[in-house]
């Protein structure tokens, strides 16, 4: 793998009891790049994400982050490692206030965090969080709703952002703006690594793409390369990719 | 709407402590007392609410803590020790045996969870009844003193019960603060979903002891408190049934809403007294009552009360259901 990949997954197994989902699974991510993941059902992606946000137990192989090895640590220190995780669908608190919500991003921070100053910089950032602080989460739009989860991530100022379907249930207009944001966060310096369905439009706005299937990754390349491949639209139309000459 | 939630909490908050006040001047002494139990279960349905309501640690071992602080207090207390000393000791001991009885809880959740502390206050009330050298089993301890305060006696029923209630409302305002305080929020998220809680740093396990602990310790303090008033303590009153009538309190009230341990103290406590004229039928009357109750307001009283008082905007998303401020922050203000 490049050196400047900031993360890197090497022979990676693991699954859910004695299913095994990762079948090891190799890739690199570059630093201050946008990297999207794709795959068929059941190729890994969200299992891979689980696996390097220390939710789901590596049983073989090791993932490095900056250089060091962060196999099977818990999620609280990966925070504090620099890596944010933001799961698929819904992962507001419903109950609490927009605040309160923001406020939970740094749930890790160390004690002398300046969580205030923090809190107002998120809201300069995302002026709908400022307007609707004081409300329950649970009366937030989608697209706010993601915003918020975003904003939460980037609290603590992560490295890494991992990001799992970030477009799901939003419009075309609100993708664009969520995209956009994530253009904004690389202009930043920070990384990101997402898994999208909708491949197509998530290749066209990051630089690398990585195609896993059965849990293995079958293609690593930048992005515009991956939409140019014959393969991609085979394997999304059904079927699985020719087997690789050997 | 016309009166906010606000201001309709703020009033009737206003009423119940005017009446609280004035009340034993309004009862006989049978009376005095009856209010002065409902002061000590609602100190242990607070601190049942934080394990439960708040951080939804289903826990059925809270009469067992109550118990514990009651033979703390009134074994030392008969053999000379201050008050104070029984009732700090009461309060630590408990937060202690609660941490150490959350660590299941880190393993199994929801009816699991209900039947290894249902198993705990089995194992505790059995040591009460069975470990007569150090409880006196089945003859109970008698002659439990009551305390003193900066020299006044608190042993007859009317100071006794302001003493009681003193100690309720700082036990209520030390609730609030930590409800208000990112240690509440993160109960509350540890509650909502704790992988996703989890995910974003939060100690999910520290959070769950000390859910149990604080829960456990209140129940220890009430218990002690529990002591003095009756003066007589045996193991009868520590069983299983405790833990339920607790659990009924905070569930009746409304889990998870501030005010609902008061309000189900009285549905426990105070109303089964109150429906004693129909003699032989007033238990089934309270049961019938209660099945009423929890079918028509399965959120308790008080979520109840929040539903016929928020304007019904309740949509989840659409354009800018707009909710009055005091909604705002969660729904412990009720």
């Amino acid at each position: 793998m490049a050196t400047d990949d900031i993360l890197t997954l090497e022979d990676v197994v693991g699954g859910y009891g004695k299913q095994t989902i990762l079948n090891g699974l190799s890739f690199g991510v570059r630093r201050g790049a946008i990297t999207t993941v794709i795959g068929p059902n059941g190729a890994g992606k969200s299992t891979a994400f689980k696996a390097v946000f220390g939710i789901l137990a590596v049983k073989a192989g090791r993932i490095l982050f900056d250089g060091q090895e962060i196999t099977n640590r818990p999620p609280r220190q990966l925070i504090a490692d620099g890596i944010c995780y933001v799961p698929q669908g819904r992962n507001i608190f419903s109950e609490l206030s927009v605040a309160h919500n923001l406020e939970l991003g740094a749930a890790a921070a160390p004690p002398d965090f300046p969580l205030k100053q923090r809190m107002e910089a998120a809201m300069d950032r995302f002026p709908v969080l400022r307007k609707k602080a004081g409300q329950q989460a649970s009366t937030l739009s989608g697209g706010e709703q993601k915003m918020l989860e975003i904003a939460r991530g980037l609290m603590l100022d992560p490295k890494l952002m991992l990001i799992d379907e970030p477009s799901i249930g939003l419009s075309p207009i609100l993708v664009g703006e969520l995209f956009d944001l994530l253009r904004d966060m690389r202009s930043r310096g920070i990384t990101v690594l997402m898994i999208e369905q909708n491949a197509k439009r998530a290749l066209e706005n990051s630089d690398y793409g990585v195609v896993l299937e059965l849990g293995r990754t079958r293609i690593q390349d930048r992005a515009e390369k991956i939409l140019a491949d014959p393969r991609i639209a085979q394997l999304f139309l059904g079927g699985g990719l020719e087997p690789a000459p050997a | 709407m016309m009166v906010s939630k606000k201001t309709l909490a703020v009033a009737a908050m206003a009423l119940s402590v005017v009446f609280l006040l004035v009340a034993p001047f309004l009862f006989k002494p049978y009376g005095v007392f009856i209010l002065s139990t409902w002061v000590v279960m609602t100190i242990a349905a607070i601190g049942l609410n934080l394990t439960l309501g708040y951080a939804g640690q289903v826990s059925l071992a809270q009469a067992a803590f109550v118990g514990i602080g009651s033979y703390i207090t009134a074994y030392l207390t008969t053999r000379g020790w201050p008050f104070w000393s029984t009732y700090m000791l009461a309060g630590t001991s408990c937060f202690i045996v609660g941490w150490l009885l959350g660590y299941p809880a880190l393993r199994v959740q929801h009816h699991y969870l209900a039947f290894v502390t249902l198993a705990f206050n089995t194992l505790v009330y059995l040591i009460f009844r069975n470990e007569e050298w150090l409880t006196r089993g089945i003859y109970g301890i008698m002659n439990i003193p009551r305390p003193e305060v900066l020299g006044w006696s608190m042993a007859k029923p009317i100071p006794f019960y302001y003493f009681l209630l003193a100690h309720l409302a700082l036990i209520s305002a030390a609730t609030w603060a930590l409800i208000q305080s990112p240690w509440g929020r993160a109960f509350i998220a540890v509650r909502e979903n704790p992988i996703r809680a989890l995910s974003l740093g939060v100690d999910t396990r520290r959070y769950t002891l000390m859910a149990f602990a604080l829960g456990a310790g209140l129940g220890g303090i009430s218990g002690s408190l529990y002591a003095a008033l009756v003066q007589f303590i045996d193991p009868t009153p520590f069983a299983l049934g405790l833990s339920l009538n607790l659990l009924l309190m905070v569930i009746v009230g409304g889990s998870g809403y501030f005010f609902g341990p008061f309000l189900g103290a009285v549905v426990a406590v105070l109303l089964p007294e109150w429906l004693r004229f129909a003699q032989g039928y007033y238990l089934m009357g309270y049961a019938a009552l209660v099945m009423l109750l929890m079918i028509f307001c399965p959120t308790g009283l008080l979520g109840f009360a929040d539903r016929l008082l928020t304007p019904k905007a309740k949509s989840d998303s659409g354009p800018n259901p707009v909710l009055p401020d005091s909604a705002a922050p969660q729904k412990a203000a009720g």
